[in-house]
């Protein structure tokens, strides 16, 4: 497979809708962190040390004799452009330190649809990791310790008896995996309860992040649940533990939704209505405007006030609009007023080819709601 | 006193800052204050990698560790206990035994344990799985003793002495 597909491409696989789920969790991912034994931490590497550590990856890679790591390209950051790279990150494919630098020993393995993806020298060696759509840590897992025993044959991990996988940072040691969820909480977030949801679950060994991790901020309603602890738990007590919290919370989301629906109809009416009208009508707009509009947006389309969006398509909106992805589009850097009037563009490309399909707020009186 | 912002309520800031050389006092609530930027912390003290760094080798009240470690650097990688603790990151996998006396209550404190459960590389753990074993089978052992099945002791015996064999 090639990387540029995958790079030219909106799409990944986290995007898709899983049939049955509910959308207020939107993606599930796993993330295995791995040393290579003896070797210098990423942190601690140079050229040279850095090389041969992604000599033995690469190879490891060619090497292994499973149709999951044949199906998977291997890049290498100084072959990308800085814009390419943060491409990856926005699809939640490298992280915003990964993808910093074109050092030629960093880089990524990843399949096809962006499921499954080992960011390679990072914080750590290798960091696998498996990316779905929906509530699935249990898949993620499985998906992603398979992988991982399939790099293990070639490579000799450090792992310790005691301390089990041995990371730079001793808060990833032990299993050395991280699961997160990310959810979408608007009627949380309108009823002002986020910060008090969240507050407790600080006290139950999981933490809140924002749509791109460590230090991000929370926007469009949009938030990262993961575990902190990774020693002394095993990989299932983790996963289960976590989905158990976040089965919780979306179950909070409903209640609080259905409340909103019953007390409120005319101001959610009002509110996504309104969201439709600015997004398809604005000629300017700025990611952050895009995002917590299109959380109104799919509040509006879960609640099944506005028919024919799908949350596919909301999804692929997120990662669309972000700076890289419409400089990409557009073939060239753009300046932060022209990705704003370009982001207004794009949105309504999109949003006006379902409207030709007439998208109507199904409002709670009115029988022709085409006038939206 | 009434905040000078908002001319509402109590003003429980005060700060006294110098304007064109002269001495201003402000009075705001706590409110204004932070609307105005008057409390800027060092958010970068409060990174995970220093507050990490500032736990390593802490002062333990129930065995007093000691805060410095007993070795200079790390065998492997050369990386010093000091740099450890600035960072919050450690060198190699090997920093892990050379300065395995100072981490273990940093781990304890990080995860509220300091024992992994959980998976097993079978390569690299490959020694941890026989031992795992060999336990499982020394039990076996004192069973078929306890309930005077000798045949079948002697051939876990033998199986025991196999693995440990492997281990050497």
């Amino acid at each position: 497979m090639n990387v540029t597909d995958l790079i030219n491409s909106n799409y990944v696989r986290w995007m898709d809708s899983t049939p049955g789920g509910d959308d207020i969790v939107i993606s599930s991912r796993v993330r295995l962190a791995r040393n290579l034994q003896s070797i210098p931490f990423p942190h601690r590497m140079n050229q040279q040390s850095g090389e041969a550590c992604m000599e033995t990856i690469k190879e490891a890679w060619q090497q292994g004799k499973d149709t999951r790591l044949e199906q998977m390209a291997l890049v290498r950051f100084d072959q990308l452009s800085s814009l390419e790279r943060e491409i990856l990150v926005e699809k939640h494919l490298s992280s915003p330190e990964h993808a910093a630098s074109s050092r030629s020993y960093q880089g990524i393995l990843v399949n096809e649809d962006g499921s499954l993806c080992t960011m390679i020298n990072e914080e750590d060696h290798l960091r696998i990791q498996c990316l779905l759509p929906g509530l699935q840590l249990a898949n993620c897992y499985e998906q992603a310790q398979e992988l991982d025993d399939h790099c293990e044959k070639q490579l000799d991990y450090a792992f310790d008896e005691r301390m089990g996988y041995l990371t730079a940072c001793p808060t990833n040691v032990g299993t050395g995996l991280r699961a997160s969820v990310m959810l979408h909480l608007p009627a949380l977030q309108i009823t002002g309860q986020t910060q008090h949801v969240f507050q407790n679950i600080g006290q139950l060994g999981l933490t809140v992040r924002g749509i791109y991790g460590e230090g991000s901020e929370v926007i469009g309603n949009l938030f990262q649940l993961s575990n902190q602890i990774t020693l002394g738990q095993t990989e299932e007590e983790i996963c289960n533990y976590l989905q158990t919290i976040a089965e919780q919370i979306v179950e909070q989301e409903k209640i609080l939704r259905q409340k909103l629906l019953e007390d409120m109809r005319y101001q959610l009416e009002d509110r996504v209505g309104r969201a439709f009208g600015i997004l398809t009508n604005a000629r300017i707009i700025t990611s952050n405007e895009a995002l917590s509009l299109l959380s109104d947006l799919r509040l509006g389309v879960d609640l099944g006030l506005i028919q024919v969006i799908t949350p596919f398509i909301l999804n692929e909106m997120i990662v669309a609009i972000r700076p890289a992805h419409l400089q990409r589009k557009s073939g060239q850097e753009m300046d932060p007023i022209h990705r704003d009037l370009r982001r207004a563009e794009v949105i309504q490309e999109k949003l006006m080819k379902i409207q030709n399909h007439l998208p109507t707020i199904e409002s709670g009186t009115k029988e022709d709601g085409q006038d939206v | 006193m009434i905040c000078e912002e908002c001319k509402k309520k109590n003003a429980t800031v005060h700060f006294t800052h110098m304007v064109n050389g002269k001495m201003v006092e402000t009075h705001l609530c706590e409110e204004c204050a932070v609307k105005k930027g008057m409390y800027i912390l060092d958010l970068s003290q409060f990174s995970i990698p220093n507050l990490l760094g500032s736990i390593f080798g802490m002062q333990h009240p129930v065995n007093n560790m000691p805060t410095m470690a007993e070795i200079d650097s790390c065998p492997n990688c050369g990386m010093k206990f000091m740099e450890i603790r600035k960072t919050g990151k450690l060198g190699c996998s090997e920093c892990y035994h050379a300065y395995e006396k100072e981490l273990e209550p940093t781990l304890r404190r990080i995860h509220g344990n300091s024992q992994h459960q959980g998976k097993i590389p079978s390569r690299s753990g490959g020694k941890v799985l026989i031992k795992k074993k060999i336990d499982t089978l020394k039990q076996q052992l004192q069973e078929a003793v306890a309930s005077e099945k000798y045949e079948i002791a002697a051939e876990i015996r033998d199986s025991i002495k196999a693995l440990e064999k492997g281990l050497q």
